[in-house]
């Protein structure tokens, strides 16, 4: 070990990349959210094998193998599964889900909604495109009805999923919305959101610009939210239930006992379990 | 009042077996863990099996309980006695408790008679007025008029009656000496019924023993032991979805793991439970999850995870009838197949089975250990009767398996989590090492673990994963091995100990047998397969399942000697000490015979199945 007299120097996003190249197509607004995320745990200075970064599979679950963090890529939908293992087993460790809406809402949806309600302290990213980019295009959960795809022509005529309702109403206790297209501002929320003790989500509107160019106009339908955040979930619903989906912030912030509940650890003899066994 | 004494059919040592039956919710299975603990309590050895319907009151539940002054590793093949509490969906056990014509039924004759089908081989039936014993004494409860028959017809003293009743006893005082004058009115039912074989009065014990007549023994259940045994080996954090009957491991462990400092999370679902596991494993604390068929099937892409990623993860399968659903309260090995075959493209995984109770603890003990060791999933297979069967055991010794995961020190240089190394293992770096962080993954990869899609590196790491298993040096922990003679008898599981006890009741009657009772079932020891085979000229293959499971797997993964033949059928009936005499007697005589060969119970022999 090389322990120095002097502090070490404070780290940068830089510490937090790895030298993995992204299969992400150009101009994929997950460039920019990985940027939040080293942005964020830099601001945190918080020590990259300290962190986790668990994901599912999509394009933006590729994102843990692009940090220098401790990262964990697995099945289609359960990253928040396997995130609640490892954070309840490791309290000590900082561990970041990402992940996509088919990821996390379709497929994933039951642990989203026990995630929410389960409040570990765990920080929840999802890249939303409105589509599924690995697979080649077709509808999500938060895709509109009448959005075409060859999977679903002429539309899935399935009304979208609104996740922040269903987060605020499953019990997560931050609830924020970020946009791609603004690192700073993305980077300062999951910085919060790490922060924010128990389970935090933040739904980060990142354009799919392959199979969804349109969105390319996000930049200029997104506004920052005009109002401050609330810790009165009646107040955060009316909000999030009536908004156009392109408010930027943190939209509901509250505090509630986190899981697992806090019980004194006994560290007692194995052994001694025998006990109830014996005559 | 005449002791038991060995069966006229074979080598058996002298037991008695009693089946209390009766609604669900009435008291069957208190009554029966009660009389379980009376027989422990005056020194005997026993065994009590549970079957119930779906229902969770109101339908059928019956304890099958066998006790003797030995350890008894089967149920036997009639019961000597069965108490009826009602009548009511009692036909649904005619199967299940097969009385002879030296067997007693005792019910209630205020409520009509006996379905005729449990007198149809001679049993007598002997009828109380049970339920108004019990309504003369204010507070008291019919099952424990039932503890007192049972108690004094299986000759149990008094003493160790009221023992087992008080030790159980949860509520006021006012109940409980009601209920031990129903106990008592019970005992004294019993004496105007004659022509009961009892148990032979307990042996003398020696002055050590004498204040303890168990001391050094356990009660326990498989599922019980299972638990104990994970933690025993290092587990500290599961995830739980209930399920039938694995419920009751997850249950035990609540508890257990809070008092050892570990964690149960109790999951949304069992793709939940799984990936819970493994990513706790992940972080570098030994896991585990217990379920059933439906619930393994969920957990199926998970399992190729923790192949893929090389994160160790124990998931114990208290088989149940299947497929699908099937038959959620009852016992069958029919999981074999999906556990060794079940996942898809090429993934090593480990698969194990005690081969009895008391061995749920090692076995599973054992099963941490290896996946820990080895960095890939285990599967333990149990099943619903063992895991939910009590039984009294001798205190089992401690086999010392423990998890040991071979791990990253702080700033290897060139650090790759999957390096191709000789044995297939490679040091597993734990999240909050400094200076070795890596990605696992799914996902193919090249040794660093970043995703790789060539061709090159799969054929890597699928020889690694392969490798660190398949050259493991397992010891001769594999099977148990007993006997020498040149012809053997394959079996797994629960069913070994009625195996077991057939081949002792064959004897001198038929061939000279060896028992090759498998632990672990995968990944195949041709090897050790070959070395147990040596100069065994035949074999048969015993399992609880439709599909020659076990039969088809070592088939496919052996050179078995002959022409193997097979005697499997499926649950939900537990395979009897006597048909499997019997049908080991017939392969016997059978050697040159016709290729099927069909025992009086109607179970198939296979000589050839292709």
């Amino acid at each position: 070990m090389t322990e120095t007299l002097c502090p070490p120097a404070a780290r940068t996003p830089a510490d937090y990349k790895s030298a993995t190249k992204p299969v992400w197509c150009p101009g994929c607004g997950d460039f920019t959210v990985l940027a939040s995320l080293t942005r964020a745990l830099a601001a945190l200075q918080l020590p990259p094998h300290e962190v986790a970064v668990v994901s599912g599979i999509g394009c933006s679950s590729r994102i843990p193998a692009y940090t220098a963090c401790y990262g964990f890529h697995g099945v289609h939908g359960r990253a928040l599964a396997a995130a609640t293992g490892l954070k309840v087993a490791r309290p000590d460790l900082t561990v970041v889900v990402t992940g996509g809406d088919g990821d996390g809402y379709s497929i994933g949806g039951n642990h989203f909604l026990h995630a929410c309600r389960r409040n570990v302290d765990l920080t929840y990213i999802v890249m939303d495109n409105h589509v599924y980019g690995m697979t080649k295009g077709q509808a999500s959960p938060t895709t509109e009805p009448d959005w075409d795809s060859k999977l679903s022509p002429g539309g899935t005529g399935v009304r979208s999923f609104h996740p922040l309702v269903i987060a605020l109403a499953s019990g997560a206790t931050f609830i924020a919305r970020g946009y791609s297209g603004d690192p700073g501002g993305t980077a300062d929320i999951i910085a919060q959101a790490i922060r924010h003790p128990g389970f935090a989500f933040v739904e980060i509107l990142s354009p799919c610009v392959t199979f969804r160019p349109e969105q390319r106009n996000w930049k200029q339908q997104v506004r920052p939210a005009s109002v401050d955040r609330t810790d009165d979930a009646a107040r955060a619903a009316r909000r999030i239930m009536t908004d156009d989906g392109f408010n930027i912030g943190v939209l509901y912030c509250a505090e509630r006992t986190q899981y697992p509940l806090r019980r004194e650890r006994v560290g007692g003899a194995v052994a001694a379990l025998e006990s109830e066994f014996v005559l | 009042m005449n002791a038991i004494h060995a069966r006229a059919a074979g080598a058996s040592p002298p037991s008695l077996s009693i089946a209390i039956a009766g609604s669900g919710g009435s008291g069957v299975m208190t009554a029966g863990a009660m009389l379980l603990d009376a027989a422990a309590r005056s020194g005997r050895y026993g065994l009590m099996v549970r079957t119930s319907g779906p229902q969770i009151r109101g339908g059928e539940a019956a304890a099958l309980l066998r006790l003797a002054e030995q350890p008894v590793g089967a149920l036997d093949d009639r019961f000597d006695l069965l108490i009826a509490m009602d009548w009511q969906n009692l036909h649904r056990f005619a199967d299940e408790i097969p009385l002879g014509a030296a067997s007693l039924v005792v019910g209630d004759g205020d409520e009509g008679e006996p379905p005729a089908v449990f007198l149809a081989d001679g049993a007598r039936a002997a009828l109380l007025s049970l339920k108004q014993i019990a309504r003369a004494i204010p507070g008291a409860w019919v099952n424990m008029v039932t503890l007192g028959l049972a108690g004094a017809l299986a000759g149990l003293p008094r003493a160790a009656l009221e023992a087992a009743f008080r030790a159980s006893w949860k509520r006021d005082g006012a109940g409980l000496d009601a209920n031990l004058r129903a106990l008592d009115a019970g005992i004294e039912a019993a004496a105007g019924i004659a022509g009961m074989s009892r148990l032979a009065p307990a042996p003398q014990r020696s002055a050590a023993r004498a204040g303890n007549a168990a001391a050094g023994r356990w009660l326990v259940s498989g599922n019980e032991a299972a638990g104990y045994g994970a933690i025993r080996a290092g587990v500290r954090f599961v995830a739980a979805y209930p399920i039938t009957p694995a419920t009751e491991l997850l249950e035990w462990l609540a508890p257990a793991l809070t008092k050892v400092g570990g964690t149960l999370v109790q999951a949304e679902d069992e793709l939940a439970s799984i990936n819970m596991a493994i990513g706790a494993s992940y972080g570098g604390v030994p896991s585990l999850t217990a379920t059933s068929g439906p619930g393994l099937a969920l957990m199926t892409e998970a399992l190729g995870l923790a192949v893929a990623s090389e994160v160790p993860v124990v998931v114990v399968d208290v088989m149940r009838g299947g497929p699908s659903t099937g038959i959620p309260a009852k016992s069958e090995q029919s999981d074999l197949s999906f556990a060794v075959g079940g996942l898809p493209g090429d993934a090593p995984r480990l698969v194990l089975a005690p081969t009895s109770i008391a061995d749920c603890l090692a076995t599973t003990q054992w099963a941490v250990h290896l996946a820990e060791a080895l960095q890939a999933p285990a599967i333990v297979l149990s099943d619903q009767f063992m895991g939910q069967a009590r039984a009294i055991i001798d205190r089992p010794e401690d086999p010392g398996f423990f998890a040991e995961r071979l791990t990253a020190d702080e700033s290897t240089p060139d650090y790759q989590r999957y390096r191709d190394t000789p044995s297939g293992v490679s040091p597993m770096a734990i999240p909050g090492t400094a200076g070795v962080t890596y990605t696992a993954d799914g996902l193919e990869h090249s040794e660093s673990g970043t995703p790789s899609s060539q061709a090159r590196d799969h054929r890597l790491q699928l020889a690694k994963r392969e490798r660190k298993l398949a050259q493991h040096d397992y010891g001769t922990w594999w099977a148990d091995v007993e006997g020498d003679g040149d012809a053997a008898v394959v079996t797994f599981g629960s069913v070994t100990g009625a195996v077991r006890e057939a081949i002792a009741r064959v004897g001198a009657r038929g061939p000279k047998l060896r028992l090759i009772a498998l632990r672990l079932l995968a990944p195949a020891l041709p090897e050790a397969m070959a070395a147990a085979l040596d100069g065994v000229r035949r074999v048969i293959v015993v399992e609880q399942n439709h599909g020659a499971q076990l039969y088809r797997w070592l088939r496919a993964m052996h050179d078995l000697p002959g022409k193997p033949a097979s005697f499997h059928r499926p649950g939900p009936l537990p395979l009897r000490p006597g048909e499997l005499a019997e049908a080991l007697l017939d392969w016997h005589g059978a050697r040159s015979s016709a290729a099927s060969a069909r025992t009086r119970s109607g179970q198939r022999t296979t000589e050839t199945m292709q």
